[in-house]
């Protein structure tokens, strides 16, 4: 690829690149190792990209996973190649921080179809040396679970001292708990759910079908086409975005407030404060991820729902579990309500599990797991201090 | 308990609460207990440090459960009255109810789903029999308003109050056995074991009582 000056273009590319090369180390796994997925597929060669913060200690029993979420990736706490963006997680995990990478080994791996060096739809397809576009087997919430249990296996970790993440890291995390339950030692849950619920696989379907009406998604296959359907990725990351935030701290935020001008334009440019913020949020969202990695990924949590692996009773995910478990949700989510929360503190409590519960009360709606909520890290901090003081640590 | 300086230290019970002090001489050390209406999680780390118990809580207050949860307790948001239900039988050998049965809805339903929980319950209760409630409404003929009571009849959180020979009948006809029961004086000193209900009735402040399922 020639350098080119065109700074859009040139993330672009290096986007591309990621989706093979990532920038961040990756653990890589050939037709000996391959990974059997829910769908029947068995996936090999393929790869997992990750980041480690901190030091595995001697006795290898510091290790914390962190899950990310729908659009995260295993920059947690470090600067994200493509955009220059600080960790996403920076107020949780680094030196000092609740989870504090001076005491543990923090993992964290991009998932399973996503787009930042694990592989995904936007990998090259060994088969046919093109991108696998829709040709990519879909994947669960259960898959990247598989993946990352690999990773841990190939980091030599015998269990994780704890897994943690938020919205579809949450779900992971549950995953985690239930399927690897020896594996985990402690585990947080945040802002999450057992199942996707129909309204949110309602919003994941219209975020998929803006994707799939722009014409230049070409039944996926943009990459060979040399397209990119960023028009309908940015409205799918627009009416995403209205759903991790509340109507109160939009109305806090924006109010009615006029974008850069004084009355109203009587036309369709971005006249309020919040069309203007939404169209940023969509435009630079399609810089830094792949059309078909968000087909992939919404599927993985519309299909997720623990308790129906576990003949529906949630209970029985967790049967004779040791982990402990810190459930947290917070007051203004509406798309992973409390009472979500609620439904796994209930099942985790009949299966006599250790578990603590936290509504926090913020009003920034879903994404409030991400932001400075002093409340939920000190809660974090109590928590982590005496599964710690348990383990030993 | 590890302090700031690394000096194991044990957590005291606050001064105003001798009823938890009295709870925890009932609990026997290494039990599964669960603390139903468990405030901050003053009695649950109590009991942890002294008795080495492995507890859990229910607390109403997001403020009681965030104080908790943050010292390292098991600790969930919940309530008595409906919260209960989602455990299943025998999943605790105690379950505490300590100052909260006159708070909620229905006392007789939470008691059976304490017994049904827990191999056995602790229950600590203010008596409404005690001398100064009822001097007070012989003499102003108004609902009492006392130290221990501080709330008038219109925002008072406690909704069915008892005296502890009401508390007694509700025992027997709930079927459980009492198998102690000690009842507090207003200075928070144990009353006579030997001394009769009434008398109990009449100057205990409150009353702690263990009760275990008949069979």
């Amino acid at each position: 690829m020639q350098p080119t000056e065109d700074p859009v273009r040139e993330a672009e590319t290096s986007r591309h690149r990621q989706a093979d090369q990532p920038s961040s180390l990756v653990a890589r796994f050939g037709p000996e190792a391959p990974l059997m997925l829910d769908c029947g597929v068995t996936l090999a060669p393929w790869q997992i990209a990750y980041q480690t913060y901190g030091t595995l200690n001697a006795d290898r029993s510091n290790a914390v996973l962190i899950c990310h979420a729908l659009t995260g990736d295993q920059y947690v706490a470090s600067t994200h190649p493509v955009t220059g963006k600080p960790g996403w997680w920076e107020l949780v995990v680094g030196p000092g921080k609740p989870i504090d990478t001076d005491r543990f080994f923090v993992v964290c791996a991009n998932v399973l179809g996503g787009c930042m060096g694990t592989t995904g739809p936007a990998s090259t397809n060994p088969a046919t040396g093109r991108a696998w576009g829709l040709d990519f087997p879909v994947v669960t919430v259960a898959d990247m679970v598989r993946s990352q249990a690999a990773l841990i296996d190939h980091l030599g970790i015998p269990d994780l001292f704890l897994v943690a993440g938020g919205s579809m890291g949450g779900m992971q995390v549950l995953q985690w708990a239930s399927a690897q339950a020896k594996r985990v030692f402690a585990a947080l849950p945040i802002a999450t759910g057992a199942r996707h619920s129909s309204q949110n696989i309602a919003f994941d379907e219209v975020g998929r079908q803006a994707v799939m009406a722009d014409p230049d998604w070409r039944d996926g296959h943009y990459l060979s086409a040399g397209t990119s359907p960023k028009k309908g990725l940015a409205v799918a990351r627009m009416a995403a975005h209205i759903t991790y935030m509340s109507e109160s701290s939009l109305h806090q935020k924006f109010g009615r407030k006029l974008q850069d001008r004084e009355t109203l334009g009587f036309g369709f440019d971005s006249d309020f404060q919040i069309e203007s913020y939404l169209r940023h949020q969509g435009s630079s969202f399609v810089e830094r991820f792949d059309a078909n990695s968000y087909l992939y990924v919404t599927r993985a949590m519309d299909y997720f729902d623990l308790a129906a692996e576990h003949g529906g009773v949630l209970a029985h995910a967790f049967q004779g579990t040791a982990t402990r478990f810190c459930v947290m949700s917070f007051t203004s989510d509406w798309l992973f309500p409390t009472a979500d929360s609620r439904t796994i503190v209930h099942a985790l409590n009949a299966a006599g599990a250790r578990v603590s519960f936290a509504e926090i009360v913020a009003d920034r709606g879903h994404d409030s797991f991400l932001l400075d909520e002093p409340e939920m890290h000190q809660i974090l901090a109590g928590f982590i201090a005496s599964a710690a003081r348990a383990r030993g640590l | 308990m590890l302090d700031a300086s690394g000096i194991s230290k044990i957590p005291t019970v606050p001064e105003a609460r001798v009823d938890l002090a009295v709870v925890a001489e009932l609990v026997p050390a290494g039990v599964r207990l669960l603390d139903v209406g468990c405030g901050d999680g003053s009695l649950l780390e109590y009991l942890a440090a002294v008795k080495g118990i492995d507890g859990r809580g229910i607390e109403l207050s997001q403020k009681g459960v965030n104080a908790g949860v943050a010292r390292g307790l098991s600790v969930i948001q919940g309530d008595a009255d409906t919260d209960l239900a989602t455990y299943p039988d025998g999943a605790f050998d105690y379950v505490v109810l300590s100052q909260t049965i006159q708070a909620t809805t229905h006392p007789r339903r939470v008691l059976e789903q304490l017994l049904r929980i827990g191999r056995r319950a602790v229950v600590s209760l203010p008596n409404f029999g005690h001398w100064r409630i009822r001097w007070q409404f012989l003499l102003f003929g108004r609902m009492p308003v006392t130290e221990d009571l501080p709330y008038s009849w219109y925002d008072t959180p406690n909704i069915h109050f008892c005296t502890i020979r009401d508390f007694v009948e509700l025992a027997k006809e709930i079927d459980a056995d009492i198998e102690k029961a000690i009842a507090l004086d207003a200075w928070g000193r144990k009353l006579s074991f030997n001394a009769p209900w009434w008398f109990w009735n009449l100057f205990g402040e409150q009353a702690v009582f263990v009760l275990k399922r008949k069979g």
